[in-house]
């Protein structure tokens, strides 16, 4: 049966002040004894141990403390107890719990000093890895033999054709929402028949490819980086090129000609689905029927537009898988890396998707195809 | 009497993966502050036995005593207060990554006393990582920064922080120089002497099961064939363990021809 330790303040025989103890000390039993026992400021000149039972390391280290903290002798002690207290005592002056945190001031300046860097060195280190992808690329040309077909394939698999129901389903709504909309602000002019234009050349032009690249970016960007990631923690990435295997060739390559074959495929896809749905809210909502819709739809939409979409694509392409496996290559340490590569990946290859469609559309304008 | 009764008792334990049986009527009992090694060529199910006791491996049948207490078929809510009388040291460390060494030693400590003062909770982390050999700056560091064998000893001072009764080691030399081994093995001789541990050790290191362990028990044919001192053992003619303990390492590993008498 445990009892709950415990203190007295008691005159012993020999006049004396003691704390004396009772009880179990132990991890399950000492409660609320550091706070009363740091509190305590009585004047005993002993720590008595006589009446003490089971005592575990806490309790050692909790009857060493005090004897440190009050500047006392213990006495009563068995030898076993004894011993305890002189193991755990060994081990002072005692160890941080973590890093010391550094001088506020100093902090910011760091950080700010760190992130400028991370700035830096993240776009020269993405510039050297497109090169260095580029390379390997030019290099696999010449020998063909040694493209990986088997994963190729596999990421074609996994990039492209199992995005094709989740792309689909989003490019729809997307199609179905801007005719509506469309509709609602063009009838004030009485310019409904209109919402083909906006539904054929948006799509086409802009959103199909621009919302599947930020789809296929969550999907497939922030995998890359897991996986390379993860492969970089166990060490795979290091004997793959102890054994004279390039990690840019096996790993990356791959994922990257992936993405620049699926992702114009998948926009298109995409540009096609929505305007399917743009045509199936026509029909419903404007009564234009489908055969009507199809027509204006070739009418209005210059080819070009196609090839805008076209153009873009296969550069988002890249732009999404480079970044992924660059920020896998990246990590090192721990496991919160991975996710924390995994995140920059993302918006990384967002963001930069997003401003490349930015200066492409000045370009086209430039070069004539509006 | 409580010293009489064992510490762990497996009976009748049977494990099968598919059709793969690892143990079959199995028995062992692990009896109070003694380190007990156990031994076994490679899939023998040394880490699923131990995986069977500490309760992340459901075995088919049997049954796992451990403090007097049937273990199996009972939830983890109602055998917390028996878990948290053991520590376990898993083979690779197994140190949460994102805390430091200390930190990973608070823990169990705050899973399973919450109530206790924060600054004391972090002195006792502080001390046990002192216990555990490491140096004093080891204490904030985080697991990637640590060596191999610093790593083990954080392990150690994770098992160790709520004072268990016995500690579960896997194979906790492998991976470790013989310098760094020598010392992990005084390190839990001296811890299971000070502490009055009970140690179940799984290990191929020869040199420790001569070092420190009282006995030792062979897995072998899905059941424990043998548990003995290492005389015992040897005065056994069963082939694996003659080959064990006489193989060019096993006598290597012998203290008297060692010191060559």
């Amino acid at each position: 049966m445990t009892v709950p330790g415990d203190f007295v303040e008691e005159m012993m025989e020999d006049g004396v002040m003691a704390l004396r103890f009772s009880g179990d000390l132990s991890m399950a039993t000492v409660e609320d004894l550091p706070e009363r026992l740091s509190s305590y400021d009585g004047d005993a000149q002993k720590i008595d141990l006589s009446d003490v039972g089971y005592v575990d390391t806490v309790g050692a280290w909790l009857i060493y403390r005090t004897a440190r903290d009050i500047r006392v002798e213990i006495v009563g002690a068995d030898p076993a107890v004894d011993q305890l207290i002189r193991t755990v005592g060994g081990v002072d002056p005692p160890t941080d719990v973590r890093p010391d945190p550094p001088n506020p001031i100093l902090r910011i300046l760091n950080d700010v000093g760190e992130s400028t860097t991370i700035a830096i060195t993240t776009f020269a280190g993405l510039v050297g890895f497109f090169g260095a992808v580029v390379g390997a690329a030019l290099s696999l040309m010449l020998h063909p033999g040694r493209i990986r077909w088997n994963a190729v394939i596999q990421r074609f698999d996994v990039v492209g054709v199992r995005a094709l129901g989740i792309v689909g389903l989003m490019s729809f709504l997307i199609g179905l929402v801007i005719a509506q909309q469309g509709a609602v602000q063009l009838r004030q002019f009485g310019a409904e028949v209109f919402t083909v234009n906006l539904v054929g050349r948006l799509t086409l032009r802009e959103l199909g490819v621009l919302m599947t690249a930020i789809m296929v970016a969550g999907r497939s960007g922030s995998a890359f980086a897991a996986q390379i990631g993860t492969m970089k923690l166990t060490e795979e990435i290091d004997a793959m090129r102890t054994i004279g295997v390039s990690p840019i060739e096996a790993l990356v390559l791959p994922r990257v000609f992936a993405a620049v074959i699926m992702l114009p495929l998948l926009g298109f896809y995409a540009s096609v689905v929505a305007i399917i749905g743009g045509g199936v809210l026509s029909w419903v909502a404007l009564d234009i029927p489908p055969a009507t819709f199809f027509t204006r739809i070739r009418e209005v939409v210059p080819i070009t537009d196609v090839y805008v979409g076209l153009v873009k694509a296969p550069v988002f392409g890249a732009i999404i898988a480079i970044s992924g496996c660059y920020q896998g290559m990246q990590v090192k340490g721990n496991a919160e890396q991975v996710g924390f590569r995994t995140t920059a990946a993302v918006v990384q290859a967002i963001f930069m998707v997003i401003v490349l469609d930015a200066f492409f559309a000045v370009f086209f304008t430039w070069i004539g195809w509006s | 009497m409580e010293e009489e009764q064992p510490i762990i008792c497996v009976r009748g334990l049977h494990n099968q993966f598919g059709d793969q049986v690892i143990h079959h009527e199995l028995n062992l009992d692990v009896g109070r502050g003694e380190i007990l090694g156990v031994v076994g060529g490679s899939g023998t199910g040394k880490s699923v036995l131990m995986r069977s006791i500490i309760g992340l491996q459901k075995p088919q049948h049997g049954e796992i005593e451990v403090f007097g207490e049937h273990l199996l078929g009972r939830s983890e809510a109602e055998t917390v207060d028996i878990r948290k009388r053991w520590g376990v040291l898993f083979q690779g460390g197994a140190l949460f990554s994102t805390l430091t060494v200390a930190e990973n030693v608070m823990v169990p400590i705050r899973e399973f006393y919450p109530d206790m003062d924060r600054r004391f909770r972090q002195e006792v982390a502080k001390y046990k990582v002192g216990l555990s050999g490491l140096p004093p700056e080891a204490g904030p560091k985080y697991p990637s920064e640590l060596s191999g064998g610093m790593k083990k000893r954080a392990g150690v001072a994770r098992a160790l922080a709520l004072d268990p009764e016995l500690l579960f080691l896997d194979e906790p030399t492998a991976g470790l120089d013989p310098i760094g081994a020598a010392a992990f093995d005084n390190l839990i001789k001296e811890l299971q002497k000070t502490l009055g541990l009970t140690v179940f050790l799984i290990t191929h290191d020869l040199d420790t099961l001569h070092a420190i362990c009282d006995r030792v028990a062979v897995l072998a044919d899905q059941q424990v064939i043998a548990v003995g001192t290492i005389p015992e053992l040897l005065a056994l003619d069963h082939p694996w363990i003659q080959e064990y303990f006489n193989g060019p390492r096993g006598r290597m590993a012998m203290p008297q021809v060692a010191d060559g008498t």
